[in-house]
């Protein structure tokens, strides 16, 4: 049966014109910049200095504070010091520089490509070597996952829930890992339920995905306790709290975490990488990028060492296309623009998207004819017209009285607007301003 | 290198554009227009262009010389409020009555409130209540469609006037069907040989752009399958009630415009709620009230004045019909 979340939601053209791509190793070479703060929460401390040698997979920036993350190193080389880096957007973040010399990884690291099955370990066990690589949610948040998998006190996890629906357009990393690392991923699955002692897991994968649906379907006879669901292709299915409602029909109470839900949502890349951590050893310090764009020469799905410069990966799919308009890190429905083409990626960076000038460009925006169309595409169950008017005229105690604080911004609604309003713009401007008046409920 | 767009995310927009609705609507009346062009002939021609051209003039000169604004006559909001006006209106109209009826639509029913998107009545109710208010005699002398029409017959009444006169008279149902010239078969209403406004003879036809309305998703079923049902359930009650008195639930369905207003007019989005269960407690009101008036009102046809009515009433309705917020606390 295929499941999905009732309110709201889109369907933008798919567009996954990368998901023949297999996925493909880009070798490090240059120079790597790599940032101490790649996630949410505290900068990581740095504990190399300049003329260091370091080896691949190296410990080199210490997380600092239970909401922070190890980084390693991607590379073997010398560190070449520490400097101010723009990132995507152009902002200046300290990164540490390494010179790519070989390729020698860190001797505990198991390197071989046999699959190690072993579930013996303990959930402390697996909790230490989650915090000890550094692993962040690679679903686009980038939150510490030893953080997300800390079950706060009266609380239980019955579940662990992953998200392979791969709802925004274009993107197709997920579903290259779901078809080429199936089985690398269900050990992933069955680590993350013993980490919280959960005893079920489901993974939601959209139909339009079905190769990746019967690839994992046939791996899991051999795994108990995991059930893979198929979802209906809608945006955004791979939303939190809409994946929950689609796969187990609870909601998420309002202004409350998925736990009280008794579910706790891992991405397929983070489930991967939980894998390679916690069985072979591996500090997270590579990911998967998909680069796609219509009027890309080629379509690849790289597995990309992390503080690669972007122009390097874009070289390597055979140059940026002619009438490029837009160059987005993530999907078209929630990536941002990218500005600077030197920075470095990320952990979480997921994609780099070539849209062409006319998909780019927005509409002028004319009269609200109150068509209703971004109530009805609303997945939080708001009213965005109003909303966009209320952050319009900066009214902040009505805009918490109607509850901004649940936007996802996730763009539906501007998506669905014929009008071309900026609703989603105007909204999540006007809850960060409401934001300081919004106080929790007892 | 041309330089990179860098703005906030979504990065790519849906198929929809104000005036790709308005387009869709104006195709989904064309089965309707040329119902009506073939039963009234070049009269009908004639009052949908005035209708149509006056329209989009006084939207352009009132934005253009009046507010001082951009002319947004491209939308083609205006060209619908036209055609939906001149569906509502006797083919046989003197042309200087479509002008006036058009500058009111315009001018009082949507300019003065500030143009598309922010008047509360639908404007082309607005120009048609204002005529049948202040020209009575000349808005309701319906000329019969073509294959009608004998030497002596080229107007007659609508059914519902039929019915509405022969009860004064004292007459039942089944006495005014058998005196009356008019033989009260619904195939005809189903294709138009009956008397009317030059848009509402054709159910059929206009039950054809219905379904291309929802199959382009310009409207949802929510407003006007919840007036058909309003209508049913309330005059089908009173049907059974008394069926000497109240005539059946089908001819309320087929006749008097109900259903060129519940899918064209109270479907308008300025002037319909915002959520389905804003739009569903919206349809049976219009439903409701239009019997009302049909049965109990001293007008024959209720169904402009039970949108307009609802019209007013759709703040309320906003008001109270909110969205439910995913994960609310009770």
């Amino acid at each position: 049966m295929i499941k999905t979340f009732k309110r709201g939601g889109v369907h933008p053209p798919e567009n996954k014109i990368s998901r023949n791509a297999a996925l493909e190793q880009l070798v490090p070479e240059g120079v790597v910049k790599i940032f101490t703060s790649q996630h949410i929460g505290a900068p990581a401390e740095c504990i190399v200095a300049k003329g260091d040698k370091v080896k691949t997979g190296q410990l080199i920036a210490k997380a600092n504070g239970f909401v922070s993350a190890n980084v390693h190193s991607s590379v073997s080389g010398t560190v070449l010091g520490i400097e101010n880096v723009a990132d995507y957007q152009g902002i200046k973040k300290p990164a540490i520089c390494i010179q790519v010399e070989g390729d020698e990884w860190e001797g505990s690291i198991d390197r071989s490509a046999e699959i190690n099955r072993d579930l013996s370990k303990t959930s402390e066990d697996i909790l230490a070597k989650i915090t000890e690589a550094g692993l962040v949610g690679l679903g686009g948040a980038t939150f510490p996952t030893h953080v997300k998998l800390a079950v706060p006190k009266g609380k239980t996890a019955k579940a662990i829930i992953i998200n392979g629906a791969e709802c925004e357009p274009y993107l197709t990393s997920d579903h290259r890992v779901m078809l080429e690392k199936g089985e690398e991923l269900l050990i992933g699955v069955q680590l993350l339920k013993k980490a919280v002692n959960a005893d079920k897991a489901y993974i939601g994968i959209e139909t339009n995905k079905q190769d990746a649906i019967d690839n994992l379907t046939r791996l899991a006879v051999n795994y108990g306790g995991i059930e893979i669901v198929s979802l209906k292709p809608k945006y955004p299915q791979g939303g939190e709290k809409q994946l929950i409602k689609s796969i187990t029909g609870l909601e998420v109470p309002d202004r409350a975490l998925p736990i009280e839900t008794g579910c706790i949502v891992s991405n397929i890349c983070t489930t991967f990488a939980v894998y390679e951590a916690v069985q072979k050893n591996k500090p997270l310090f590579e990911n998967s990028i998909t680069i796609t764009g219509k009027n890309l020469k080629v379509q690849k799905n790289f597995i990309v060492r992390v503080g690669t410069p972007l122009s390097k990966l874009i070289d390597a799919a055979g140059g940026m296309p002619e009438n490029t308009g837009k160059i987005i890190s993530g999907g078209p429905m929630m990536g941002r623009a990218i500005s600077n083409l030197d920075a470095p990626t990320l952990k979480g960076s997921g994609s780099v998207l070539f849209i062409t000038e006319e998909e780019a460009k927005r509409g002028t925006k004319s009269n609200c004819i109150r068509c209703s169309k971004c109530v009805a595409a609303c997945p939080m169950g708001l009213q965005p017209f109003l909303l966009y008017r209320l952050a319009e005229l900066n009214m902040l105690e009505e805009l918490k009285e109607k509850a901004v604080h649940a936007c996802i911004e996730c763009g539906c609604c501007l998506y669905t607007c014929p009008a071309n309003l900026p609703l989603v713009d105007y909204i999540r401007l006007g809850k960060t301003r409401a934001m300081k008046l919004i106080v929790k409920p007892k | 290198m041309s330089k990179l767009i860098i703005s906030p995310s979504p990065h790519v927009h849906g198929e929809f554009s104000t005036r790709r609705l308005m387009r869709d609507v104006i195709i989904a009346l064309f089965p309707a227009l040329l119902a009506a062009f073939y039963f009234f002939g070049l009269d009908a021609v004639k009052v949908v262009c005035i209708s149509i051209i006056s329209c989009v003039v006084f939207e352009y000169l009132i934005q253009r010389f009046l507010l001082e604004t951009a002319p947004s006559v491209n939308d083609l909001s205006a060209v619908v409020t036209g055609l939906i006006l001149s569906f509502n209106l006797p083919s046989n109209l003197p042309w200087w009555l479509v002008v006036i009826g058009s500058l009111i639509a315009i001018g009082v029913g949507k300019m003065v409130f500030g143009g598309l998107g922010s008047n509360p009545f639908n404007p082309a109710l607005v120009g048609r209540v204002f005529l049948l208010i202040a020209r009575p005699v000349e808005m309701t002398t319906w000329p019969l469609p073509s294959m009608l029409v004998t030497p002596d017959a080229v107007t007659g009444a609508t059914p519902l006037a039929i019915i509405k006169e022969g009860l004064k008279n004292g007459l039942t149902i089944d006495e005014i069907k058998a005196t009356s010239d008019y033989t009260f078969g619904y195939l005809d209403t189903l294709f138009g040989q009956i008397g009317g406004s030059l848009g509402e003879v054709s159910a059929i036809a206009l039950l054809l752009g219905f379904a291309y309305l929802l199959v382009r998703k310009v409207i949802t079923w929510h407003i006007p399958i919840t007036i058909f049902l309003s209508v049913v359930l309330f005059s089908g009650t009173l049907h059974l009630i008394n069926p000497d008195k109240f005539i059946d639930p089908v001819f309320h369905l087929l006749t008097g415009g109900m259903i060129l207003g519940a899918v064209y007019m109270a479907t308008d989005y300025v002037t319909s709620p915002m959520t389905h269960k804003g739009m569903i407690v919206y349809g049976a009101g219009i439903g409701l009230l239009t019997i009302l008036i049909r049965i109990f009102g001293s007008y024959p046809e209720g169904m402009s004045f039970a949108i307009l009515f609802m019209n007013a009433i759709v703040p309320l309705i906003n008001k109270y019909m909110k969205p439910k917020l995913f994960g609310e606390i009770k």
